[in-house]
């Protein structure tokens, strides 16, 4: 069986920020070190490489790690990271962002990424609820589930998040689950390595703010019911609603949204040179 | 030397200040009447390699321009009164976080989507409040073609200087409207670019009140790899709930501009010496105003002078008092429900007389001349 990767953690991390203030168990703090191993073992550039979050348990992500951070308004984690993105295209962003801040407030933003296929990497955790704020229905909470905002049961049909990046058009979609480190460090690892939109979906797990309700209380248990609710047959996947893992798209010809804008400005200045030298 | 002469209205000339004083990022959204400002910044960034986009909503816009803006590029958006209320939130996080943008409302007749088309001032206010909580603001009314250009440029210096978003007002009149503008020579131009650090990167801190009002500012991607955040945070830049930081976070964002009053602070004191009437306007309104004020003075010999802010937020208060020290009577001309005369009657503490139009519609020079002369009805005038 292999193993994780050996690292230094404390390297990559501002310490004397620690604690985090993630509950005890909290996937955030898994997926965290799992992002970790993957930029260590891809060894980005530290000074060319930013982090940024939204609001929400997960918008903690940038405080914590020694980069470029920069912690903004709930759901509008991307559209920062894409003014960003192309005022300086060398850079290399990251974006962490909850389900309900990427899919529900920041969910324009989100498709828009996508469409345009510029050169960010997205991680979203998907912990099936509004973490931060006390277990509200987020756009991916299972049916039926109970919360404070569906005290009988929720009846908000959920997102395929990875379905809405497909067809919106990004170039580097998969899933993971926190209960697979292994996968988990293989799906991070292969989206910051892609050039294009790359969305890396966590399933993760709040068992304080939504496992609590729904019979899911113990850390342990909500992590082996995700694996459960897992699975790697696309099969499987569609006949019962599990969460299907793994690469589900990478295209690695899609024109990239910086690249083509940075292209036309070079044809634009040559143009001008032409013109003066004529 | 004088520079080249143009025939340009007042949108296109916005564009133009700002690529002359180094805006190098757009970011916005359509909307009338301020969509020809995107079209000349898309037509003109690539020459110079900057970079525009036109962003999902207004929303991202703001957010955008921050986000390009701390990486060191100058960054602006412009919208309408729809778009600005969209970017109220982030316009917000770039006040709490000190990074210098320009934002430019060329504003038209609301509220909601009210006329598209058809001039109005009723963003005054939105313009100083329409974030949630305390915030520093620094807004820029001008009122002519050259003082578009002029203003646009000074939008980008205060903005730099201070770490501070700027907020240029425009109406539909002045944007739309062509107009003769000579500009500047390139060797005049005083263009002011934000403080980076004098320290290394491991004695940085982004907002270190030892460095005085205005902390230096470092870009991201040059080696200083610091945290920024719109949660409340102390001099390294990381969250904090100390409600003494909190206080001292607040009053020194406060203070970069009220202790900074001399350098921000523009006004036009128009005939104001003699003056036994005072107009107070501003924008496009204002020029009625002056044509009404010339009248006044030529035909019927009556002194009246105005006093128009162009800096409009934080108001030329003392400026006001001066100006209308020896007025007996105040005139605020606006094209709103009477926005700014709160502010002048909150000055002065005295009783004001009003000229207001929200209709769409200019304020006539021939309605503010009627006023000028309605010595009697003036009790009844009251704001
Ligand atoms: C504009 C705005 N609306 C609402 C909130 C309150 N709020 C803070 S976090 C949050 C939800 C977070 O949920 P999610 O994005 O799923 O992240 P998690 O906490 O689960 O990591 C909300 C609604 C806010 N901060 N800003």
């Amino acid at each position: 069986m292999s193993k994780l990767a050996e690292v230094d953690y404390n390297q990559y991390l501002r310490v004397h920020k620690l604690p985090t203030t993630w509950c005890a168990g909290c996937g955030d703090g898994a997926i965290m070190k799992s992002l970790i191993r993957a930029l260590d073992e891809l060894q980005l550039p530290r000074d060319e490489t930013a982090i940024i979050s939204g609001i929400g348990c997960s918008g903690r992500f940038s405080g914590y790690l020694d980069y470029n951070t920069l912690h903004v308004t709930h759901g509008r984690p991307l559209a920062f990271a894409t003014g960003m993105k192309m005022a300086h295209p060398k850079g290399k962003i990251i974006v962490v962002s909850g389900d309900g801040d990427s899919l529900a407030i920041g969910g324009n933003h989100f498709i828009h990424a996508c469409r345009r296929n510029i050169d960010l990497t997205l991680i979203i955790i998907n912990n099936y609820t509004y973490g931060l704020t006390g277990g509200q229905v987020s756009p991916s909470t299972p049916l039926d589930s109970s919360s404070p905002t569906a005290p009988y049961g929720s009846i908000e049909p959920t997102f395929d998040t990875c379905k809405v990046a497909m067809a919106a058009g990004a170039s580097f979609v998969s899933r993971t689950v926190v209960a697979s480190p292994l996968h988990m460090d293989k799906m991070i690892k292969a989206g910051l390595s892609h050039s294009g939109f790359s969305v890396v979906e966590v399933m993760s797990n709040c068992h304080i703010n939504w496992g609590r309700k729904n019979e899911y209380a113990a850390a342990a248990d909500l992590i082996k019911h995700l694996k459960d609710r897992s699975t790697f047959s696309a099969e499987e996947s569609e006949a019962d609603g599990k969460h299907l893992l793994g690469i589900l798209r990478q295209d690695a010809e899609m024109k990239e949204y910086a690249t083509t804008y940075y292209q036309m400005v070079e044809a634009v200045q040559a143009k001008m040179a032409e013109k003066k030298g004529a | 030397m004088p520079g080249q002469i143009y025939a340009l209205t007042g949108n296109q000339i916005v564009a133009r200040a700002a690529i002359d004083v180094g805006c190098r990022f757009y970011a916005g959204y359509p909307i009338s009447p301020s969509s020809e400002i995107a079209a000349e910044m898309a037509k003109a960034l690539p020459k110079v390699g900057g970079a525009f986009i036109q962003m999902e909503d207004e929303i991202a816009s703001m957010a955008a321009i921050i986000g390009a803006s701390l990486t060191g590029k100058k960054s602006m958006t412009a919208t309408s009164g729809p778009g600005f209320s969209l970017k109220q939130e982030n316009l917000g996080f770039a006040c709490m976080t000190e990074v210098p943008c320009v934002v430019v409302n060329v504003m038209r007749n609301g509220p909601s989507t009210g006329m598209p088309t058809f001039p109005g001032q009723g963003d005054l206010m939105q313009a100083k409040w329409g974030t949630h909580g305390d915030h520093p603001i620094i807004v820029l009314a001008p009122a002519y073609h050259r003082e578009i250009y002029d203003e646009t440029i000074r939008a980008f210096n205060l903005s730099e200087k201070y770490r501070q978003p700027v907020v240029l007002l425009s109406d539909e009149t002045l944007a739309q409207m062509s107009g003769r503008l000579e500009i500047p020579d390139k060797s005049e131009l005083i263009v002011i670019n934000r403080e980076t650090p004098k320290v290394g990167p491991k004695e940085y801190k982004p907002f270190d009140q030892s460095q005085g009002l205005v902390p230096p500012l470092a870009s991201f991607f040059e080696g200083y790899r610091f945290h920024v955040t719109g949660l409340t945070h102390d001099d390294t830049g990381f969250p904090t709930e100390n409600t003494t930081i909190a206080e001292q976070l607040l009053s020194r964002m406060r203070r970069k501009l009220t202790e900074n009053l001399d350098d921000i602070l523009k006004w036009e004191d128009y005939l104001v010496d003699d003056a036994d009437i005072l107009i107070v306007s501003l924008g496009s309104a204002s020029r009625s105003a002056l044509q009404a004020i010339n009248e006044a003075r030529e035909s019927d010999g009556i002194k009246v002078g105005m006093f128009r802010p162009i800096t409009l937020w934080p108001f030329p208060e003392e400026a006001l008092k001066k100006a209308a020290r020896n007025a007996k009577r105040i005139i605020v001309v606006e094209m709103n429900e009477g926005q700014m005369a709160l502010e002048v009657e909150r000055i002065l503490h005295r009783t004001i007389e009003t000229v207001l139009r929200y209709n769409g519609q200019m304020i006539s020079p021939d309605e503010i001349l009627n006023r000028i002369k309605s010595y009697e009805s003036c009790e009844a005038a009251k704001v």
